[in-house]
């Protein structure tokens, strides 16, 4: 097994860190949010353009004064991406940065990743 | 289709669009006031282009501005670059003349950002140097798979460019009263001239400063004119929503969707398939994609999405009040036949509220934003085909940053020429297609590798460049053979019958296509990849890892 040469000066063996849990972990965790996150808005929106092409008449059910169901549905893609922006940056935040600070500092460490040249 | 019309020509009719035309260039606004608060607006970014350029001194700072700028300024300039004209004049004229249509199009302008928040900028920004192909080739074969992500690129650029240019002349018309072919030419050739010098003196730092001015400007000026129109409804949205179907010849039917993509079972079906373009390709836009590594950190990149997504679902709110508010303050008649047709609709609406001054900050705003736009896809051009095509793959990454910036430089003059000889030839064409195409292309060029590349470790580059050459070619195939070119009365050969695919937009064929032969041509590969290169790209996606810092000065 040769190690990657990384061409910043160290070697390391990508393929052992990508074999480690914690790096697993943090893989794991970006991928059950961001994955099932993305099926979601999808199919929500990709829901509301199809109602709306192939439904018109659902759509212009009234529900508060002139405002109609379309209105609001096109309003919730809205809340929808504002919401799930916030639940992003507060996982991101609280879940990812740490995992992968950790690995992040002990790979640079050993010497990852280090400026190859002085800036002139 | 959506996006705006630029040609005069093809709108209603050519005696009643002269005579509009002169009702408006003498009676509504002043084209010198307008004409001044643009010239406004050139000297102060000018002045920043300029102060830019005292700091661009390597290719990190003229292709990525130094990696030196904040999230909340990166933000904003992303919303600067994505907001172009076809945002501004084109969704509120949709409003205002076809009613829900237009907002069920804005929609997905806004959604897309999720898909570059959850699964694309961090990633991106920690795999990359300066372009797209950085991360593409990462772990793949590195000359075949630059190619094909410099000719998807060019491709997107170029196909989002022309209308950008050529609408410069359209929207001339109508604002300061210009409307001879050799008029508009010149005003295409200024607006060409002046992106030139922006990107030529200031690279990607002076780029970054005019996209956050004119941002700026434009989000501020359409939220006074949202307050000032909703004040006029008491804050009373319903009431809004009322006045404006009662003002509007189609009545209660502009509340709901139909009237602009309703009219068969295909037009139905094309709106799907742009809604598909639109909220997949996004993330794949190579001006976009360039954006984020202008920030010191992949954390910094998630901050540039956040802070473009408020001040983009924001904007797109802002359309939805101005849209119904000029159909209920405006006459449907008026907009329809004032020069630039239902893209007129914004700058009348300004020019009700408040009068000569308004419109000409709202006209010195659009302009801004053709300019910003240009600038930021010339830049992305540039940087596209020096550091790939030039860099990498001629000069085989053997390169000095003093060199690698001088190729920079002479792109941009070239591309600014080409963009200038394009616009003027498209003039009066009906190209307003391009940038739904664009995004269909990015979405099935573009998109597919990059997931494929961050996400699926048995990717290989017979995939990489099965999906970018399959998607690029069966959506120009597919838009060469729709209705766009044949058979309609706004075609290029109204009496041609060559229209074999029914839709205007490819996205529905060629993403789900792009994606398949993504995967065929991976698991049909005799050769694997290296694992340990792959493991390597993994780590640095999501650690941050080795990624490329900002430039210290």
């Amino acid at each position: 097994m040769t190690s990657a040469h990384d061409h910043r000066g160290a070697d390391v063996n990508y393929q052992e860190v990508q074999a480690r849990a914690d790096f697993r972990e943090l893989r794991r965790t970006h991928r059950s949010f961001a994955f099932p996150m993305t099926v979601f808005f999808l199919l929500w929106y990709l829901t509301y353009v199809v109602l709306g092409s192939f439904f018109p008449q659902l759509f212009t059910i009234k529900v508060i004064g002139n405002v109609n169901l379309g209105v609001l549905y096109g309003l919730s893609n809205f809340v929808v991406v504002f919401g799930i922006t916030a639940i992003y940056v507060w996982y991101t935040n609280a879940r990812m940065d740490p995992k992968s600070k950790a690995i992040r500092e002990e790979l640079e460490a050993a010497g990852v990743g280090l400026p190859e040249e002085v800036k002139a | 289709m959506s996006t705006w019309t630029i040609s005069t020509r093809s709108a209603a009719g050519e005696l009643p669009v002269a005579s509009a035309e002169a009702t408006l260039s003498t009676d509504v606004g002043s084209p010198w006031v307008n004409l001044g608060i643009f010239a406004l607006f050139v000297v102060v970014t000018l002045y920043f282009v300029i102060r830019a350029s005292r700091t661009t001194k390597t290719s990190a700072d003229f292709y990525a501005g130094g990696r030196g700028f904040s999230g909340t300024q990166n933000g904003t300039a992303i919303a600067g670059d994505y907001l172009s004209a076809a945002s501004f004049l084109g969704v509120i004229g949709a409003v205002a003349v076809y009613g829900y249509d237009g907002f069920l199009y804005a929609v997905g302008f806004l959604v897309a950002w999720l898909l570059a928040l959850l699964l694309v900028a961090e990633l991106m920004r920690n795999t990359g140097k300066f372009t797209m192909a950085d991360v593409l080739s990462f772990r793949l074969r590195q000359r075949p798979v630059r190619i094909a992500a410099a000719i998807t690129t060019l491709a997107v650029c170029v196909f989002y460019l022309l209308p950008q240019m050529a609408g410069a002349g359209g929207l001339v018309a109508l604002l300061i009263g210009v409307d001879s072919w050799a008029g508009q030419a010149l005003v295409i050739a200024v607006v060409g001239a002046l992106m030139i010098v922006y990107v030529f003196i200031g690279g990607m730092k002076g780029t970054t400063f005019v996209q956050i001015i004119k941002a700026t400007l434009l989000i501020l000026g359409s939220a006074v004119m949202t307050i000032w129109v909703l004040a006029l409804f008491g804050f009373n949205f319903s009431g809004l929503l009322g006045d404006a179907a009662t003002n509007h010849p189609d009545g209660e039917a502009i509340l709901g969707p139909g009237l602009q993509y309703g009219a068969d079972a295909f037009t139905r079906l094309d709106f799907v398939s742009l809604g598909f373009a639109l909220v997949l390709g996004t993330a794949a836009l190579p001006h976009v994609l360039i954006r984020f590594y202008t920030v010191p950190t992949a954390k910094d990149a998630r901050k540039s999405v956040v802070v473009a997504i408020a001040l983009i679902g924001a904007f797109y709110l802002f359309t939805l009040v101005l849209g119904y508010g000029a159909a209920a303050l405006l006459d449907h008649e008026t907009i329809l036949a004032a020069p630039g047709g239902q893209n007129a609709a914004a700058p009348l609406l300004a020019y009700e509220l408040g009068g000569t001054l308004l419109l000409g900050v709202i006209s010195a705003v659009a302009f801004a934003t053709i300019l910003a736009v240009v600038a930021g896809l010339t830049i992305t051009a540039s940087a596209s085909f020096a550091h790939d095509v030039y860099g990498q793959v001629i000069k085989k990454g053997q390169l000095d940053e003093k060199g690698e910036m001088r190729a920079g430089k002479i792109t941009v003059v070239v591309v600014g020429i080409l963009a200038i000889l394009g616009g003027i030839g498209a003039q009066g064409q009906n190209v307003a297609f391009l940038v739904a195409l664009a995004f269909a292309i990015a979405a099935s060029a573009n998109l597919p590798t990059i997931l494929y590349s961050l996400f699926w470790k048995r990717f290989t580059t017979r995939g990489a460049l099965w999906s970018m050459y399959g998607g690029l070619i069966s959506a120009l195939v597919l838009i060469a053979f729709s209705p766009v070119v044949w058979g309609r009365p706004t075609s290029f050969f109204p009496e041609g019958s060559l229209d074999l695919y029914p839709l205007t937009n490819p996205g529905l064929v060629s993403i789900p296509l792009a994606f398949f032969l993504g995967w065929l041509g991976s698991v049909t590969s005799k050769v694997a990849e290296d694992p340990a290169k792959q493991a390597e790209m993994e780590i640095r996606s999501l650690t941050g890892v080795g990624a490329e810092k900002a430039v210290d000065h």
